[in-house]
């Protein structure tokens, strides 16, 4: 890092509502960790209680959940460079790799609704079991976290579209940028702590 | 506007391979290798771990001129809330009374 890097701020800081818009963000991702840490610790109670129902081992396909995750690290990975060309200053590049981001974001979401019907014709529900409880609700508010991110990202979209790279748009897609990756931070465990623990165990 | 990053985003880029890499290490770990169940459930948490650190470091730039100590902090004591929570919960629940 050079002198003049050090010294110029990216654009999302310049201004103080901004850079206060990007702490209140951090802090909202704290009360996040602190919402799926409860919803780990109650699936990881119920772990094994899955009653009457089939055990997460018959069901969970190693194939969909890498796919799921692939696709999402990806999409993480393409949102980090929608940000790093709009620190460029290039729209184009931006929007283009946001348009990218979203459609992987719906793939997801595909993927998800796919493997929860396939669950439900399987005999595992909502109400099936508590361990099943656990599961659909950990991983279903996930997915209604990635669902409210498709629709926050088209409609920045829309905005970035009409009025290009400002104080105020950059300042709002980056803080969907930090929303994002903290998706994919928690589909880390959820990966990792559900399908994989649930196919070793 | 001035350039305030380069055009080939190279922490991205090693942060993606990285976590492709240990996403399959973790794979090969809990579906393919012999280790004990014990030693593969402490490997895959590990690489969990270091995998969120890179979205944090590289990705979501926790650490930046900018914006002082904030996110770091949160996500210090977001961690520490997190752990509690899973730990204490296994602990009364599950583990403690044996």
């Amino acid at each position: 890092m050079n002198a003049s890097e050090e010294n110029s701020k990216p654009l999302e800081y310049q201004t103080e509502q901004g850079q206060m818009n990007i702490v209140g963000f951090w802090i909202f991702l704290a009360a996040e960790m602190a919402l799926f840490g409860t919803l780990f610790a109650t699936y990881a109670v119920l772990f094994g209680r899955t009653a009457d129902s089939p055990a997460p081992g018959e069901l969970f396909e190693p194939g969909i959940a890498i796919v799921m995750t692939l696709i999402l690290l990806t999409s993480s990975f393409t949102g980090g460079l929608a940000i790093n060309d709009m620190r460029r200053g290039s729209v184009k590049g931006m929007m283009t790799w946001l348009l990218i981001t979203l459609a992987l974001g719906l793939t997801f979401l595909g993927f998800e609704i796919y493997e929860f019907y396939h669950y439900a014709t399987e005999g595992a529900t909502l109400q099936s079991s508590a361990y099943w409880s656990a599961f659909f609700v950990l991983t279903g508010t996930h997915g209604l976290h990635v669902t409210f991110g498709i629709g926050w990202l088209i409609l920045l979209l829309i905005q970035l579209a009409k009025r290009g790279i400002t104080s105020v748009t950059s300042n709002k897609l980056f803080i969907f940028g930090l929303y994002w990756h903290y998706l994919d931070v928690i589909w880390i465990f959820i990966f990792t702590g559900v399908y994989l623990l649930g196919m070793v165990i | 506007m001035e350039k305030q990053s380069k055009k080939l985003p190279i922490k991205h880029i090693i942060g993606y391979v990285t976590s492709v890499i240990l996403t399959f290490v973790a794979i090969w770990a809990a579906l393919g290798s012999n280790l004990p169940v014990m030693w593969i459930i402490i490997s895959i948490f590990l690489l969990a771990i270091i995998q969120a650190a890179i979205q944090l470091f590289l990705f979501m730039h926790l650490i930046e001129r900018g914006m002082g100590n904030a996110p770091w902090n949160m996500m210090f004591h977001g961690t520490i809330i997190f752990a509690i929570l899973i730990a204490g919960s296994l602990f009364t629940m599950s583990f403690g009374f044996m």
